[in-house]
């Protein structure tokens, strides 16, 4: 994973769990295009930060993860995307539910959260492969440290360390009877991973009683991009 | 000059690019899976299809009403707005030709409306003359829900969010209008031969 800190002048602004399309071109004008959630908050000062999941047999990003050196431009479009956002205003209690790199626009609204000085509770769940896989683990402890309600559950599903008391499995619907927020608190839910988790957990969520129309989810990870 | 990535040179073994991807598309050997929120359940005993809005009498089929009519088995080429495409695919299902017989209508758009509350506009020539399918098996079983299942409308030709997951029915209008994706600002018709992806493209 890399987080690529952008400069973009004339950058109009984005939602927190909005995207942007970033387009390479090679000197024979060869292009390839794809989509990296913004996992910065929305902020004044013209600038994004994209975090990159290098895909073995990706096209883009290893060039993204590894390539790419400060100084050097990109072509990006958008921001896109306007259904999957979420901002203080419209309140909570918030359950974000997050597999791997699809932590990423998940950030950005909790990042947005902090700047903000919201206290809407939050509770995420996030699954990883193993403690070094935890996308922002430190600044997730220091999210929660700041004791504004925010609540992190993780679950570590091939590797844990000895000490490990927590989940250890992948998300199922026992995990999110046990995490989520009741369906009567009438919870705003995120979900955000590759598509085998996103469907567990979506069902899972409307199995339980929460209201489809009160989850959105976004899928993506590895399809061969 | 043209905007050049230092270094980007593409994947190691570029093969030539594959003439039947349209631009900025990329060839995927599985079949992504993307959508807004859960997907939706519905009883083959309470679904049912519609025809309404500005035609002179609406139409509605039950599940085995629609089995009952003609239906085709054809492949297509599918082309996702967020990049990816996937070549000869194969579906069966009911021509919309085959459903509009019999509709009197002016009207020029449609709405395609489903369960979980998913709509997609399209004018009514991108509809008919062969270029759109009530789908409901994929690559010869029937089409799994996460993939639009029962049926889904099938629309080829342009960018796949047009071919609506889980579709109920089209609702004629006399004037286009935005459905979902097209309220968050994706292009209303989305020729992905154009790359028509987003509002201004």
């Amino acid at each position: 994973m890399r987080s690529l800190d952008l400069a973009v002048p004339g950058w109009p602004g984005h939602r927190a769990g909005q995207h942007v399309d970033v387009r390479l071109t090679a000197d024979d004008g060869y292009q390839a295009q794809r989509s990296y959630s913004i996992a910065s908050a929305p902020s004044a000062d013209e600038r994004l930060t994209l975090t990159v999941e290098r895909l073995d047999d990706g096209e883009v990003s290893p060039y993204l993860a590894a390539e790419l050196r400060a100084g050097d431009k990109l072509e990006l479009r958008g921001p896109i995307g306007g259904y999957f956002v979420w901002d203080p205003a419209a309140g909570g209690p918030l359950l974000l539910v997050a597999g791997g790199s699809g932590i990423c626009p998940l950030m950005a609204m909790l990042r947005l959260r902090q700047a903000a000085g919201s206290v809407v509770p939050v509770r995420l769940l996030y699954s990883s492969r193993s403690p070094e896989e935890v996308i922002y683990r430190d600044e997730l402890d220091r999210l929660v440290s700041t004791g504004s309600g925010l609540e992190v559950v993780l679950t570590l599903t091939r590797e844990q360390p000895e000490t490990w008391t927590g989940f250890r499995r992948r998300i199922d619907p026992e995990m999110l009877n046990a995490v989520a927020w009741p369906p009567a608190d009438q919870p705003l839910i995120f979900v955000c991973g590759p598509t085998p988790l996103v469907e567990t957990a979506a069902n899972a969520l409307v199995n339980l009683g929460h209201e489809p129309a009160r989850i959105k989810t976004e899928r993506f990870g590895p399809t061969g991009g | 000059m043209a905007f050049v990535s230092r270094a980007f040179r593409g994947r190691p073994h570029k093969e030539p690019r594959d003439t039947r991807l349209p631009p900025g598309q990329y060839l995927v050997r599985d079949f992504p899976v993307l959508s807004a929120g859960p997907t939706p359940r519905t009883s083959l005993g309470e679904w049912t299809f519609s025809i309404e809005g500005e035609v002179d009498e609406e139409k509605h089929w039950s599940w085995e009403d629609l089995r009952k009519l003609p239906s085709e088995t054809l492949t297509r080429d599918i082309h996702c707005v967020t990049k990816w495409s996937k070549l000869d695919t194969t579906w069966e299902g009911v021509s919309v030709d085959t459903l509009l017989e019999g509709v009197e209508t002016a009207a020029d758009y449609v709405m395609a409306f489903c369960d979980g509350g998913y709509t997609t506009n399209l004018p009514l020539e991108d509809l008919t003359g062969g270029k759109a399918w009530i789908a409901y098996a994929y690559d010869g079983q029937p089409l799994e829900s996460e993939h639009g299942g029962p049926a889904r409308l099938l629309v080829p030709h342009l960018y796949f969010w047009k071919s609506a997951k889980w579709v109920r029915g089209l609702r004629l209008m006399n004037e286009d209008s935005p459905g979902f994706w097209e309220t968050y600002g994706y292009h209303m018709y989305g020729d992905p031969w154009l790359e028509q992806r987003y509002s201004g493209d």
